[in-house]
């Protein structure tokens, strides 16, 4: 590749950041009845960025996923009411204490729910890790697909937090239009920062080496390498910043129960493969792209075609799967393998190439 | 010369198959050593017990003088000692490149490495090395595009960047055309004399096993049939009867 033409792509992308970046700082002011909407977009994209680290990159398809996402919101519930009543009390009465936070309770409430979602996420991740990853192929995707519908009964089963009748969470101290900017920026900071967080790791080893274990996980072993510990890493930075998503939609839903908001497995843990799928799995893109695909012909759908709308999400889905397994940045890298830098070089040694880089 | 490898009265079976029964060999620093034997005769399971694929049910393997039978893969590879499998296996989907720069020794890797760049020099010597088995100009391909004799040279490319002490290689040539073979002799002998690396190699072609070792085992039932320098063992009436298959 030139080095014109090196400058040229890293030109586009350049752009391409700075419009996404600018497209999320406006949209809520451009389209101030779609904020809810975009916010939720943000969040479809960190689901498909972190499923990925383990789907894509590295051949382990949880289906349990949303068990981070559940946790988070339930942690982060947790904190924020404990710091100012006692949980049991509060979630058993409905009215047996009287519910009122402070503005400043609210916003510390919600700043130490979200780092404490975010590390006890991270420690589950860890204690299931060495559970699960015993398990290969379609019996991890099961292992962890039963290991987030128990999560999710067990929650409902738990008095302490409410069980089956859930929690309401406490209500934001301000307008609904504030609201709904405060939610939205932080499901736009937060999905954001997944990405470039991402960015950075797949840039050296740790990218490499989920990818060789994707590949021939016996051969990176007979390597030398150490899977295990590569694993449990992955599927932990998936989990922190699911528990971050679950800490921030929680108290955006403003009301949480286990089967329906928190592990919602059918939905959201489903959604998360099947965007990643469509935009080409094991890439870095391909989940930003199948996530925004899929969320707008999902809310099209509930809008133009409601009584039909789960048929349709689930032609997309055959589809997908039978006649379109690359997903898009898959069939656009077979297609134009040289954009991708997948290309015979004509120079015959190393140092030939080095002398004529130099040269140019 | 000293022993690197010492295999001592190594059994093993598989519930009423005995592929190993009492083997004993040395592998001697800075030689090539070949193992040799009909199809069926216990050769790549007395490979996979060196390496630790699975425990062995009598005897010891010692590397350098430490005992190694009871440790498990990733461990024995990271003391230096790896193997190549007879069905190549190659990341398929990952370039050339990040198939030898993935394959770079972990040694001692704390844990904060986990997340760090490749370093030059080691892009350089992934680089290098490619050019010495002849895959340069293919590094940015898909590994798994590759033609079967490619993914194997690209397979002995991955180990050397990974500086064993010993290489075990099941069956190098098998599989390769006739005229690369002649390139791939040579280059398992410059690995031997020019990385310093003790070669273990199971081979059926038996005109590249005569001129490649310098001692040799011959193994037919799972049992040691034979030791000896390939002129010694291309004179072995017992060996000529295992391949001939008279009793």
């Amino acid at each position: 590749m030139t080095v014109a033409r090196k400058r040229r792509i890293s030109h586009a992308a350049l752009l391409g950041h700075a419009a996404i970046l600018v497209f999320g700082l406006v949209a809520p002011f451009v389209f101030p009845n779609y904020t809810f909407q975009i916010a939720m977009l943000w969040i479809m994209i960190l689901f498909a960025l972190t499923w990925d680290i383990m789907g894509g990159q590295m051949g382990y398809n949880s289906l349990g996923n949303i068990l981070f996402f559940g946790a988070g919101m339930y942690i982060s519930a947790v904190v924020q009411i404990g710091l100012v009543y006692d949980v049991a009390a509060y979630t058993s009465a409905f009215g047996g204490v009287k519910v009122d936070f402070t503005t400043a309770q609210y916003f510390t409430g919600i700043a130490l729910g979200i780092v404490a979602a975010a590390i006890f996420c991270t420690l589950i991740a860890v204690i299931f890790g060495s559970m699960v990853f015993g398990l290969r192929g379609p019996y991890f995707a099961i292992g962890t697909l039963g290991v987030a519908l128990a999560a999710g009964e067990l929650v409902g089963g738990w008095d302490y937090v409410g069980g089956g009748g859930g929690i309401s969470m406490p209500v934001y101290p301000g307008e609904p239009e504030s609201r709904s900017l405060f939610f939205y920026s932080l499901c736009f900071v937060s999905a954001i920062t997944t990405f470039g967080f991402l960015k950075w790791l797949y840039s050296g080893r740790f990218q490499t080496t989920i990818n060789a274990i994707r590949d021939d996980e016996e051969k990176a072993e007979a390597m030398g390498i150490r899977t295990t510990r590569y694993k449990v890493v992955a599927w932990s930075i998936a989990a922190f910043f699911l528990g971050i998503s679950g800490a921030i939609f929680g108290n955006m839903a403003g009301f949480i129960e286990p089967l329906e908001v928190a592990f919602p497995t059918v939905t959201f843990g489903i959604f998360m493969v099947v965007m990643s799928l469509l935009g080409g799995k094991g890439t870095l893109w391909g989940p930003v792209l199948g996530a925004t695909l899929f969320h707008v012909i999902k809310e099209v759908t509930w809008t133009y075609l409601l009584g039909w709308q789960w048929v349709a999400l689930g032609a997309i889905i055959i589809v997908n799967v039978v006649f379109f397994q690359q997903g898009i940045l898959g069939w656009a890298q077979d297609k134009w393998p040289e954009f991708f830098g997948i290309v015979v070089d004509d120079k015959l040694s190393a140092k030939g190439a080095a002398a004529r880089e130099a040269a140019e | 010369m000293t022993n690197l490898i010492e295999i001592s009265g190594v059994s093993k079976r598989f519930g009423g198959v005995i592929a190993n029964s009492q083997i004993s060999l040395n592998v001697p620093e800075g030689g090539i050593t070949g193992l040799i034997g009909p199809n069926g005769s216990g050769k790549t399971t007395l490979f996979n017990s060196v390496v630790g694929y699975h425990p062995i049910d009598e005897g010891s393997i010692t590397f350098e003088g430490q005992e190694i039978s009871r440790m498990r893969v990733p461990q024995i590879a990271r003391l230096g000692l790896l193997r190549t499998f007879q069905q190549t296996r190659i990341y398929g989907k990952m370039n050339c490149m990040d198939n030898m720069m993935i394959s770079v020794p972990q040694r001692r890797m704390p844990l904060a490495r986990m997340f760090s760049k490749f370093p030059a020099e080691v892009i350089d010597r992934a680089e290098a090395i490619l050019e010495f088995v002849g895959l340069y100009q293919k590094r940015m391909l898909p590994a798994g595009s590759l033609s079967f004799g490619q993914q194997k040279l690209l397979e002995f490319a991955m180990a050397l960047i990974n500086e064993p002490k010993v290489l075990l290689l099941d069956e190098p040539t098998a599989g390769i055309n006739p005229t690369l073979i002649n390139g791939l002799i040579d280059r398992l002998r410059r690995a031997n004399e020019d990385f310093g690396i003790t070669l273990f190699v199971i081979e059926h072609n038996m005109r590249v096993i005569m001129n490649l070792a310098d001692n040799i085992y011959c193994l037919a039932h799972g049992e040691m049939l034979a030791h000896g320098t390939p002129e010694e063992i291309q004179n072995d009436q017992r060996v000529v009867d295992a391949y001939l298959g008279a009793h």
